[in-house]
């Protein structure tokens, strides 16, 4: 089993090891390895030591924080001032924002050690990370295979012993569905938990960010340091969690209410709707209730989520126009002329198609139509979401429909791609917490992950259900070692 | 052929509030550019909104004033277009749901204009042409604003001016905004159409943008107005487009659109959260208004006995009204009071900005104190007009000007001895009064008040002047 931060943070206390030693370890790994994975695309390693170094200061003190001195990464859509944030697009290409983001300034506080940014799909668009402008970062586990997405690099990066934790960000599964086909934790926490201030925003109504880890342990200590209100987010709630989570997670899931929806498991890879039946079984022998429950709005999630995250990312991504920062075309007559170059160069095909469709469903004619009635199905699934957590606790569902694709899957059309993302949207437009933890492999050896759900705010059941598993599954299924080594 | 004007205005108001709308830069006119902003205000990725509650607060009071129905529930909304000086490539607006709406400004006539919404939203940068290139200042990126749309219930040139004159009195009074439109902090936008008086359907409208004067209002709709008949007369047809109002040549011409479409796609800003006000919130900004200046005039000329003209000119100025409502708080009487400050103190500011400004130095108490001798007839009002100015232009109290044994006035005997005293020595004036020359009169209060230092109760001399006279 892979060190954990509290393991970590012991043999940074007792100098076993200094956070320098332990920065430089992580270095030597990514200057090994990400040529070929190709996780990282920027990479901020003079910034980490001396991180490092003030992290050997803090430790010095008795109360100095948990996640002092641990090597991490993030993605490159959560603005660190000063360096290279691109959403991995070419049209933000060079940019270097002039403010941190409010979890980067949480995290630089508890005396974080930032590695670099990890690739993703270009502005978080996409469910493989091949639509960088840097090119696909590949999975770990098996380099033939993509890494899912969007934040890809971000799960890679863990998957590898690249980084000890990683932030990504979630609007349509983001987190979960990379984590799990990497075979490493995501959490994608309570829309509102976790303020999104310097988030370069996808779709602001789902957009959330969240930790990836080896653990699900870990995935607690990374969220209770980055949770909180925010008044540079007005969207941001100050959540009374009480106590830490990660000190609150030994809980048995004895007459607990677990939800299982057969609208999750429709069109599911038998092999891992398989995988995850014996997940809840195993609840089910350790005193678990499972309820069988329906969700029958959810077969309406799919179009809901893309309306509703394209319409917000259209009005989004107009600000990218070479007037300001990033990319700008190098010929041009007019000022309308470089706007409309500009854009045409600097974006990808796949963000081009969901400005267009997001430009389309807000367009005056077909407003009603589209972009109202999302919104007024989104509220029917949000009552039906909060209806099944009057009867359980929290759902459990597979986290994708498959595991990881070969790499350039030709097969695959946009509409298809989509289909991918039909366990993890509805949680985010239902705005509730979930997290993915590994499940197994399939017949290739590759990761299959679980998704628990749970209510508004109660990431500590949903951290106890999974922390549980994780346990008494009784392996690990993220048994990559190779990276660090540590 | 005869039309009648249907016209309908919309303004702009920049609100003085010290923050912007969405960040904490200063709204503060003028500075270097680009020195007054933030990611926020300039759209950097990653940042965003937090609504500003004083602009609430102050759109609020707005459409109290101007009479409307809060809605208690709203929220902001996205416009989405592309122009290099909006930064996020859409403006924070409210579309659907305006915090305030259905009010009306009352007119002279007594007419009413109907008020159809106010919304608040914000301002776009500046772009600046020079030497071939183009600049972009985004200082007033994020300015708040309220938009305040008129009902087409305008229906002359003048009514256009007055509405508009009305909206600038009532909205400086409430400080929420100087209203100056050379500035841009008050800006108009027309909208006209002609119609054959007694047809209940509209005709095809034109806008002219940003008119920034009152006067041009007035101008910019007669011209308008005049375009349109010859056209209509001439049997041809409006089309809807936007004009400018050329102050030099008195005209309109069309302008070219900096858009291409009109469909803005609103959709509610995701960023900012659905936000209520609660009923007490409401009721408190409405027991902080200050007392409107039509309501002002009102109770000037009903309650307190002013002249008509005496009270406009006092009640158009919040802190005018203000000093003579101090005054009158502290005893001194309305008609010296009023006439002073028309009379003497007026006299000392040219512009409409520095009676809007009043700057005097003296307080409305020691102001009273002066009138209140006044009105006591302890000095007579010449005498209390001379030492006013001097007050304003030293800033000193009245006592230093007036000493107590001026104070002591003239009794009836020494008046009496004075009076005769002044007819043995102006034969030549008291012979051409009694020749019917009434104004030679003028040479005898001279030589009293001479005598006197101007202490001497002149109407009281007047009587006992013609007396000695004989008439
Ligand atoms: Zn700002």
């Amino acid at each position: 089993m892979r060190t954990g931060i509290s393991e970590l943070a012991i043999r940074l206390r007792n100098r076993e090891i200094s956070a320098v030693e332990l920065t430089k370890a992580y270095i030597d790994a990514i200057e090994k390895l990400n040529p070929t994975l190709n996780a990282y695309v920027h990479l901020t390693f003079d910034t980490a030591l001396k991180a490092a170094e003030k992290a050997d200061q803090m430790l010095k003190e008795d109360d100095a924080p948990l996640l002092c001195g641990i090597p991490m990464a993030l993605k490159d859509n959560i603005c660190t001032d000063g360096l290279t944030t691109t959403c991995c697009s070419k049209i933000l290409k060079g940019f270097k924002p002039y403010h941190d983001a409010t979890v980067w300034e949480k995290l630089k506080a508890h005396g974080a050690v930032l590695l670099g940014k990890t690739n993703m799909d270009e502005f978080a668009m996409g469910s493989t990370s091949e639509t960088s402008c840097y090119g696909a970062p590949l999975n770990p586990r098996n380099t033939n295979y993509v890494t899912g997405g969007s934040s890809g690099g971000s799960a890679a990066a863990v998957c590898a012993n690249l980084a000890v934790y990683s932030l990504g960000s979630d609007t349509g599964g983001s987190i979960r569905q990379p984590a799990s086909f990497c075979g490493v934790v995501g959490l994608k926490p309570t829309y509102g938990a976790v303020s999104r201030y310097g988030l370069i925003a996808y779709g602001s109504s789902l957009d959330q960010i969240g930790p990836l880890t080896n653990s699900v342990k870990d995935a607690a200590i990374v969220f209770d340091a980055i949770k909180g209100g925010d008044k540079r987010d007005q969207t941001s709630v100050d959540y009374d969690y009480g106590s830490s989570l990660a000190e609150c997670l030994d809980r048995d899931v004895k007459g607990m209410r677990i939800g299982v929806a057969e609208e999750f498991f429709n069109g599911i890879n038998p092999e891992i709707k398989s995988k995850i039946e014996e997940a809840i079984k195993l609840f089910e022998i350790n005193g678990a209730v499972i309820e069988n429950i329906r969700l029958p709005a959810l077969k309406l999630a799919l179009p809901v989520y893309y309306i509703i995250a394209c319409a917000e990312a259209s009005s989004n991504l107009g600000r990218y126009d070479g007037i300001r920062y990033g990319y700008r075309t190098s010929f041009y007559t007019s000022i309308e002329d470089m706007i409309v170059k500009t854009r045409s160069e600097g974006f990808g095909d796949e963000v081009k198609r969901r400005i267009m469709l997001g430009t389309y469903v807000l367009s005056s004619g077909y407003y009603d139509a589209y972009y109202k009635k999302a919104c007024l199905i989104r509220e029917e699934i949000n009552r039906e979401f909060d209806a099944v957590f009057e009867k359980c606790d929290v759902l459990v569902a597979p986290t994708a429909p498959n595991t990881a694709f070969p790499l350039n899957y030709k097969g695959a059309s946009p509409v298809e791609m989509y289909l991918s993302d039909i366990c993890t949207v509805p949680v985010n437009i239902a705005g509730v917490p979930a997290i993915s933890v590994p499940c197994g492999e399939d017949a290739r050896g590759l990761p299959i992950g679980m998704q628990i759900i749970g209510r508004r705010f109660d990431e500590a059941t949903v951290l106890q259900v999974a922390h549980f598993y994780e346990q008494i599954a009784g392996k690990v299924i993220g048994a990559y070692e190779g990276g660090a080594g540590i | 052929m005869n039309y009648e004007i249907v016209c309908g205005i919309e303004t702009h108001i920049e609100l003085a509030t010290k923050t912007k709308i969405f960040c904490g830069c200063t709204t503060e006119f003028g500075g270097e550019p680009n020195t007054h902003c933030c990611p926020v205000c300039t759209g950097q990725p990653g940042s965003l909104p937090i609504l500003n509650q004083k602009v609430v607060e102050y759109a609020i009071k707005a459409g109290l004033a101007l009479n409307c129905k809060i809605n208690t529930k709203s929220h902001m909304d996205r416009k989405n277009y592309v122009y290099p000086d909006l930064p996020k490539a859409y403006q924070i607006s409210q579309y659907d749901e305006p915090l305030c709406e259905k009010g009306y400004i009352e007119l002279d006539s007594g007419k009413r204009i109907g008020i159809t919404r106010i919304h608040i939203e914000e301002d776009a940068g500046k772009l600046i042409h020079e030497n071939g290139y183009t600049y972009i200042d985004y200082n007033r990126s994020g300015v708040p604003l309220i938009e305040i749309v008129s009902e087409p219930d305008i229906s002359s040139a003048e009514e256009a001016k007055e509405y508009a004159e009305k909206l600038q009195l009532i909205m400086r009074y409430i400080g929420i905004s100087d209203c100056k439109m050379q500035e841009g902090s008050m800006r108009c936008d027309v909208n006209l159409s002609l119609r054959k008086p007694g047809d209940p359907r509209f005709g095809v409208r034109t806008e002219i943008k940003n008119i920034n004067s009152l006067s041009f209002i007035q101008k910019a709709v007669m011209a308008e107005a005049e375009r349109q008949a010859d056209i209509l007369d001439a049997g041809g047809t409006i089309v809807q487009q936007t004009m400018r109002y050329d102050e030099g040549t008195n005209s309109t011409t069309p302008m070219r659109d900096k858009e291409n479409s009109d469909d803005y796609r609103y959709f509610p800003d995701p960023d900012i959260l659905r936000f209520s006000i609660d009923d007490e919130k409401v009721e408190e900004i409405r027991t902080s208004l200050p007392e409107l200046p039509f309501d002002k005039l009102k109770r000037y000329v009903n309650v307190l006995g002013l002249p008509e003209a005496t009270a406009k000119q006092i009640s158009r100025y919040r802190k005018v009204a203000e000093f003579f409502e101090g005054a009158l708080a502290e005893g001194a009487s309305v008609k010296n009071t009023a006439n002073l400050i028309v009379g003497t103190i007026f006299s000392n500011m040219d512009t409409e900005e520095e009676k809007e400004l009043f700057a005097v130095r003296i307080s409305a108490a020691q102001f009273a104190a002066l009138v209140k001798l006044a009105d006591e007839k302890k000095i007579n009002i010449g005498f209390a007009q001379s030492t006013l100015q001097k007050m304003l232009e030293s800033g000193k109290p009245v006592e230093e000007f007036i000493k107590p044994e001026d104070l002591v006035g003239i009794s009836n005997e020494e008046l009496e001895s004075l009076c005769k005293e002044a007819v043995d020595a102006n034969p030549k004036a008291v012979a051409d009064v009694r020749s019917g020359k009434d104004k030679a009169i003028n040479m005898l209060f001279g030589y009293i008040m001479k005598k006197t230092g101007g202490k001497a109760d002149i109407r009281k001399a007047e009587v006992l002047l013609r007396k000695l006279i004989g008439q």
